[in-house]
């Protein structure tokens, strides 16, 4: 198990073999994202039952609940592929937390709108400073922080590392903002949906949800693979397989 | 060869930093002033009424001090870098850590424990009840270094492009969340007449962690900066 | 002969999507001295970055045989000199950092800045203020130089100083590496960057 995680990590290092991954996933993974996407979405606006209390206006969940999950993880993974970049220097971690940063960033963006939809008919307003909301506005913040900098350094290597630093502090900063804001105001319902222990909400409704998520996580990874494949390109077009490539041969 | 110890550095360090603050005062003095400043913006564009200051003054004292920080922070690292002086640092056989972590207390010192000082003098003027002035001034205390230094992390990142001003502001408010709602949170609690001591141990911690992990990411930024 | 100090294999640097050198390899050991020379953009200054280690982004190999910072001696392209600080307080920092030995006073009056120390440096000219980094050579316990242009904006004399100070310092071992757009003098090593680099002896 051990050794097969390592020999991923050097092969995923290697730019030309990530490259070649690149290729042979990406076919196939943003057709299945879509589709998931597209069942999930389809299902949890059309056909899953109307909800009790908050009728058909929390349907927004099937967008909202996969942005916040997605806008969330994506930072988690810009912080632990800067941690890998400064630690071992490793090219390939300062590639993927570029190409983390935008789609993540739209996911905070949408998770907000959405928020805010759900808002006015269960808050009757579209902006509340609860714990959730905060939280996901600082993230956006943070997440515009890390292309602001990446924006304003020239040299491409070093916008990458300067950013890996920001992620990694931004990461602990996450959980520390998160705590105080929770303390500074409690009002948002609590989590519905477990992965471990018993959900609150029904199967019904469960299965859209899990479907859509796995859609727009998948959706997200196909595009950090498509951004990171071209800065790849970029980053290693005086060696030999690239040339190759642009000539119209095998990587 | 030879390489220092790293008692003498850090002393060599620190008297050098403490004399290149003393020596242009007005980088002590233009923080204070703007804090005093930003802080009497207050009564002008809300209402002098005493009830209502009271309330925003918690909030009004700690945004002024949280900017005069981040403010004096933009050019820590600048007439280092642009004398050449940073790289010296940076070459030199001894983590970078030390001499990095002197320049951060010295700046700690002669900008962030002055505005602890003189926040009660602003917390009366916003009308704050005498009995939580001291509060105020021990949650200013102990949140001041942790903006030092993580405003410090995003000056580091900053410090040989051209639009810093702007663009640390971008990076670092956002990290400052934490401190501000805590900060702020102590000594409205302490308002509402309720105990304020687990709120100041939160600050305390992250006080903690900002000043013992800081330093090494102050040291790591400027590295980047350098072109490591 | 002893085994090299420095060995260079095929390094390469880009900077802002053009190649600044590429394949460059020499070796170089204690006692010898380094003149670099090249146009203005050539990436001389780069090439010292990365031999010191504050340029970390470049293809190929860089190996000192011993840890090279406890070695070094670094004058940037930037004097390090803060204008606040005396003469006397900018080399006394700059020793205590680096861990030299030897009389501050001594060294600065060795570039004729007897009478000087205490003066601010930004109440100095630009020439004493690149004097004040240069009496970094006059102090002691450093034997690789890596100096980026030390002849600038110094006078004839001055020139004449540092020339010999180089001189005598690798006769005593040290490996000097310098650069410098002018002046080759006898017995100096030249790497030339360029479109052709060139490694002549």
């Amino acid at each position: 198990m051990w050794k097969t995680i390592k020999r991923w990590y050097h092969q995923l290092g290697s730019p030309r073999y990530f490259y070649r991954f690149c290729e042979a996933v990406l076919p196939w993974l943003v057709p299945v994202s879509l589709a998931l996407l597209a069942v999930g979405l389809v299902w949890g606006l059309v056909y899953a039952p109307v909800e009790r209390y908050q009728g058909d206006s929390y349907r927004i969940i099937y967008i909202h609940v996969p942005a916040s999950s997605g806008a969330l993880m994506g930072y988690i993974a810009m912080g632990v592929a800067g941690l890998v970049a400064l630690v071992w220097r490793m090219k390939m971690a300062e590639v993927m937390l570029k190409a983390l940063a935008p789609f993540g960033a739209v996911l905070a963006a949408v998770s907000l709108l959405t928020g805010a939809l759900w808002g006015k008919p269960t808050w009757g307003t579209y902006w509340q400073w609860d714990a959730r909301m905060t939280s996901m506005l600082i993230l956006l913040f943070l997440y515009l922080g890390i292309m602001a900098l990446q924006n304003a350094i020239r040299d491409p290597r070093q916008a990458a590392r300067a950013a890996a630093l920001l992620a990694v502090v931004g990461v602990i900063n996450v959980v520390i903002v998160k705590y105080s804001v929770e303390w500074l105001n409690t009002l948002h319902q609590g989590a519905t949906l477990k992965v471990v222990g018993e959900s609150s909400i029904d199967a019904s409704m469960k299965w859209p949800l899990l479907i859509s998520m796995a859609g727009l996580w998948l959706l997200y990874a196909a595009n950090v693979l498509m951004r990171a494949r071209t800065e790849v390109l970029s980053r290693e077009r005086r060696s030999g397989w690239v040339r190759r490539l642009v000539r119209g041969g095998e990587a | 060869m030879s390489a220092p110890s790293l008692g003498t550095v850090w002393r060599a360090s620190l008297r050098r930093e403490l004399t290149l603050i003393w020596r242009s005062p007005a980088d002590i003095v233009q923080p204070l002033f703007f804090f005093v400043v930003v802080v009497s913006l207050f009564p002008l564009a809300l209402s002098p009424k005493p009830a209502l200051l009271a309330l925003v003054a918690p909030g009004a004292v700690w945004v002024a001090a949280l900017l005069a920080v981040m403010l004096s922070l933009d050019g820590l690292f600048r007439r280092d870098q642009e004398s050449g002086a940073l790289d010296l640092l940076l070459t030199a056989p001894v983590v970078s850590v030390v001499p990095v972590a002197a320049k951060l207390l010295a700046h700690w010192l002669l900008t962030g424990l002055p505005l602890a000082l003189i926040a009660p003098l602003l917390g009366y003027m916003l009308q704050l009840p005498v009995a939580v002035l001291d509060t105020l001034m021990v949650s200013v205390l102990l949140g001041t270094p942790t903006l030092t230094v993580v405003g410090a992390i995003g000056a580091a990142l900053t410090v040989g492009l051209n639009r810093g001003g702007i663009l640390l502001a971008v990076l670092v408010l956002p990290l400052y969340v934490p401190v501000l709602v805590f900060g702020a949170g102590v000594v409205r609690t302490a308002l509402d007449g309720l105990p304020t001591g687990g709120l100041l141990a939160v600050l305390g911690a992250i006080l903690a962690l900002a000043v013992s992990l800081g330093p090494v990411a102050v040291a790591l930024g400027l590295r980047i900066s350098a072109g490591d | 002969m002893d085994a090299p100090r420095l060995t260079v294999r095929q390094l390469g640097c880009e900077r802002d999507h053009r190649m600044l050198f590429e394949y460059l390899d020499f070796s170089a050991r204690n006692g010898e001295i380094w003149q670099v020379t090249g146009a203005n953009g050539a990436g001389k200054t780069t090439l010292l970055r990365i031999l010191v280690g504050l340029h970390g982004f470049y293809q190929g190999r860089v190996e000192w045989s011993a840890p090279l910072s406890p070695s070094l001696l670094y004058l940037g392209h930037q004097p390090g000199v803060r204008e606040e600080l005396t003469a006397r307080e900018n080399l006394e920092y700059s020793r205590a950092l680096s861990g030299q030995t030897g009389d501050p006073d001594a060294a600065l009056a060795a570039l004729d800045l007897y009478g000087f120390e205490d003066v601010p440096a930004g109440r100095l000219s630009a020439g004493q203020q690149r004097r004040i980094a240069l009496a970094r050579l006059w102090l002691d316990g450093k034997d690789v130089w890596i100096l980026d242009e030390p002849f600038t904006a110094i006078d004839q004399h001055g020139v004449a100083a540092l020339d010999q100070r180089l001189r005598q310092a690798a006769e005593q071992g040290v490996l000097v590496i310098y650069t410098s757009h002018h002046r080759v003098g006898d017995g100096v090593q030249r790497l030339h960057l360029g479109e052709d680099i060139e490694v002549a002896r």
